[in-house]
């Protein structure tokens, strides 16, 4: 009990100081998370609308494939990418494991399968004469695809918060590929694992609430979006 | 006949569904324009026609002619389409606003935004939908949402306008409202149009020209007038109405007028057939004259005949009357004429009707 | 629309400067992977050490935490230029490879046994390892072993073995696959037993309520080595700056630092500067 009360006081107490490390870890997964983020919309939006408006056989195969895919574990992706990654692998060259460019292909890697599979989803529920009625308004296939994706556009929104609350509270796939290094890939999730192992509960306790509130804050702010967007 | 090719020309259209042909037009034409109804039950193809006149789904053979031009590449298809417009059953709105909805076809065009404002009010103000500008396209009614679809597609001032069952979704008194505002624009903007529908009284409002499809294949062109009282067969009779198709044995035929004997009555009607021929015959409900005095005399209709009424059927503003003349024969009448005339199940009638009315099918 | 739209453009602008803020990382040659065990990170040496290495020679390291046994295979396989681990039989067997280049004694510190105060297998007292692990196996009191391939888990199957005790599966014994630390955690939540490093353990002493029943053995003394990986079998290996690394670690400025850090903070140091001893000197 008094380790939870420690921790909870010791959390505030790094909060209001604006503890520098802390606020630089609490940057540093903010931006990783959210490059890994946009380069899955990136990725996946396009792949998953691709999917969603193709016809071919085996489509049904893929389109399970992705959702799966959905729900790739990170330690899985940790590996594959370390491997991929490693000096004397496959992209060896680009000396990028260990790096917070490594843990941002990693967390892309997992995220894109959630935002395609949203994307797929969306885009097969709009209804499916919208797809001709906006070709018959005269659209190029550029801007009927963008028009749809549009239409979309709260569903994605409910696949970014997906994507993002997925690779922001990940630790498997950070701490291999990234390696935890101090003031340089150390992030919100794995600098938690490494205060718990070192029995500082207090400092992994006031990390955990900051992301906590990252991520309250930012399905906040998504969800004023939607609801702002869902016209009155 | 001028000079001028039509607008649209099809010629031998085909279109087949995993390997089964589901529309097989041989020649279809649309001239500058002009308003053609296309009617049809539901599934006879109205729609896949459509959508194929639109070049949003490819033939299996055939060509389609815009002004002369085939329409056989992807840049030709690009072209044609951006000449056009359709409007579906369901309005297929944009979640945003009217404004934005209406000047959706005008932005994909980049137009300026100038432009767009001022042909958005306008296109509005011609639906009597100005007032709706700003509104949320999700929280419309059915007919205000298909208003502003028709203007999304009028925005654009196509020269041709496609509508596939436009207002088959709606109550009765919007589609009421609806096609006299879609008549007048129509008329007003002198725009060419195609209106596939099953309900052959919109057909008979909005079309100078009709076209009756069935399985996919077009069974009668013509004024809505040639189709409606010269249907082309059975299938096209029962389809715009009438009801009584009946068969009966020719027993004389002169100067065009021929003797058809069928229970035990001698019918004449407008038809060149030889005596002998068996031949089927119909005449609609609302051209017979129901009468309880024997009108012979007093009515110029050259066939009157004795009947039992056998069961009255309301049908809303009018009552559709069978009885029975030793043959059936259905006719319509308003409710007053029913109560003045009494006319109960049992009652004797005499149904008169004249032999222009009778049109001659076919001849076996 | 336009909040969307927006929202796509604000979004595409910073995944720009974050891209850009991110990306330039440390020229090539002036990094260096360092593989070494979870003990030297977890009792915070390595926090201590490193900014004064990187101060000192431009270097930046990357300190990669894992278990001695992972950090070896890792330099096995050239993806890390300079271990730092404890875990002197399978560092031999790694020598033999061809590897390695260089490796030197850097510090020790020890082995503790611990356990719950209450010691239901009475080992305190006990004047051997061998005498101690006989108690708990006979006793059958829970023993929980890291199970995870580090230098501890290594150590710590040594003992069993030169003791005569098969403690693998028994019922007994459990291992945990998780860091020094969790470990601890995890003995001290079961009233179990456990060896641990001193270090760690000091650093925990607080949250666990574990108490010290055997100490001192020669056989449990916890040597650190620190490794350079050999070029010339990985060209890709960043040969100078793993030999800058190791350098430091024995040099007269990084034994000093060694044998101060910790004293402040629990009123003895945890680890004891060897470099240039002889193995044997420490009483193996």
């Amino acid at each position: 009990m008094d380790l939870i009360y420690e921790g909870f006081a010791k959390a505030v107490a790094l909060l209001a100081a604006l503890d520098r490390e802390v606020l630089d870890i609490t940057w540093l997964s903010l931006k990783v998370s959210g490059t890994a983020t946009l380069l899955s919309l990136v990725f996946g939006i396009t792949s998953g609308t691709a999917l969603a408006l193709a016809n071919f056989p085996g489509k049904r195969l893929v389109v399970s494939a992705v959702n799966t895919g959905m729900g790739l574990p990170p330690v899985v992706v940790g590996l594959f990418v370390t491997i991929f990654l490693w000096r004397n692998g496959p992209f060896g060259s680009l000396d990028i494991l260990y790096t917070p460019t490594a843990m941002i292909i990693a967390q892309a890697v997992i995220a894109t399968p959630i935002v395609c599979g949203i994307t797929v989803a969306s885009i097969q529920n709009l209804p499916p004469n919208l797809r001709l009625q906006i070709l018959a308004l005269g659209a190029t296939r550029p801007q009927m695809v963008w028009l749809l994706i549009r239409e979309a556009r709260l569903p994605l929104l409910a696949g970014v918060m997906a994507g993002f609350g997925g690779v922001i509270s990940e630790v498997g796939a950070s701490i291999m590929v990234g390696g935890n290094i101090k003031g340089y890939t150390r992030v919100l999730t794995t600098a938690t694992v490494m205060e718990t192992s070192k029995g500082n509960f207090d400092v992994a306790i006031a990390l955990s609430l900051i992301l906590l509130l990252l991520c309250f804050a930012i399905n906040y702010l998504l969800t004023r979006i939607q609801q702002r967007e869902r016209p009155r | 006949m001028n000079d001028a090719p039509n607008f649209l020309e099809v010629e031998q259209l085909t279109v087949a569904r995993g390997g089964v042909p589901v529309i097989d037009i041989p020649r279809l034409s649309l001239a500058e324009g002009e308003v053609l109804s296309l009617i049809g039950p539901n599934g006879s193809g109205k729609s896949t026609l459509m959508l194929t006149l639109a070049t949003l789904l490819p033939p299996t053979g055939g060509r389609i002619r815009c002004r002369g031009e085939a329409i056989d590449s992807d840049r030709a298809r690009f072209a044609y389409r951006r000449r056009l417009a359709m409007v579906f059953q369901e309005p297929l709105l944009f979640d945003t606003t009217v404004f934005e909805n209406v000047a959706a076809g005008l932005k994909i065009r980049r137009m300026t935004r100038g432009e767009i404002r001022s042909r958005v009010m306008e296109t509005l103000e011609l639906f009597s939908m100005a007032g709706f500008a700003e509104r949320s396209a999700s929280k419309l009614s059915g007919g205000e949402s298909q208003r502003t679809s028709l203007a999304r597609a009028f925005a654009i001032r196509p020269e041709m306008i496609l509508l596939d069952e436009p207002f088959a979704a709606l109550d009765a008194p919007t589609r009421l409202a609806l096609t006299t505002d879609l008549e007048r624009i129509l008329t007003e903007t002198g725009t060419a149009a195609i209106v596939a529908t099953h309900d052959q009284l919109e057909a008979l409002r909005l079309s100078t020209r009709m076209a009756v499809i069935n399985r996919g294949a077009i069974v009668q062109g013509g004024t809505p007038a040639e189709v409606m009282n010269r249907p082309a067969n059975e299938f096209v009779a029962s389809f715009v109405g009438m009801e009584n198709v009946l068969t009966g044995t020719v027993l004389a035929c002169s100067q065009s007028v021929a003797t058809v004997s069928l229970g035990g009555h001698a019918i004449e009607l407008v038809g060149q057939a030889e005596p002998g021929e068996s031949v089927i015959f119909c005449l609609r409900p609302e051209n017979i004259a129901i009468s309880t005095t024997d009108p012979a005399g007093v009515t110029s209709a050259r066939n009157v005949i004795r009947a039992v009424v056998r069961k009255v059927i309301p049908m809303g503003i009018y009552n559709k009357i069978e009885i029975d003349c030793g043959f059936p024969l259905v006719a319509y009448l308003t409710s007053q004429s029913i109560d003045h005339l009494h006319l109960d199940p049992g009652k004797t009638v005499y149904a008169s009707f004249k032999a222009t009315a009778v049109h001659l099918l076919r001849r076996d | 629309m336009k909040l969307f739209s927006s929202l796509v453009i604000t979004l595409a602008t910073v995944a720009a400067l974050v891209t850009a803020g991110t990306l330039p990382a440390f020229a090539a040659g002036k990094s260096i992977i360092l593989a070494t065990t979870t003990s030297t990170q977890d009792s915070g040496l390595l926090d201590y050490l490193i900014p004064v290495f990187e101060k000192e020679t431009g270097y930046f390291v990357k300190t990669i935490a894992v278990g001695s046994g992972q950090a070896i295979a890792m330099g096995e396989k050239g993806e890390a230029d300079v271990l730092l681990v404890h875990s002197p039989e399978a560092e031999a067997k790694f020598m033999k490879t061809g590897s390695g280049m260089e490796r030197r004694l850097v510090m020790h510190n020890d082995f503790v046994l611990v356990g719950p105060a209450k010691d239901p297998a009475r080992v305190k007292g006990s004047h051997t390892t061998v005498e101690a692990l006989k108690k708990i196996a006979h006793s059958g009191a829970l023993f929980v072993s890291r199970g995870d391939n580090s230098g501890t888990h290594a150590k710590e199957k040594g003992l069993w073995k030169g003791a005569g005790i098969n403690q693998a599966g028994q019922k007994w014994y459990q291992e945990t696959g998780l860091g020094m630390g969790q470990t601890l955690s995890v003995a001290a939540e079961k009233h179990g037993y456990t060896l641990t490093d001193r270090a760690t353990y000091l650093a925990l002493k607080k949250t666990l309520g574990l108490q010290i029943l055997l100490e001192g053995d020669a056989k449990l003394l916890n040597i650190y080595h620190v490794i350079e990986i050999n070029p010339a079998k990985w060209p890709k290996v960043n040969a100078a700056g793993g030999k800058a690394f190791a350098d430091f670690m024995v040099s007269r400025k990084g034994q000093g630092m060694i044998g101060k850090f910790g004293v402040e903070k629990f009123g003895a140091p945890l680890f004891f500067p060897d470099a240039g001893k002889k193995p044997e000197s420490l009483g193996l």
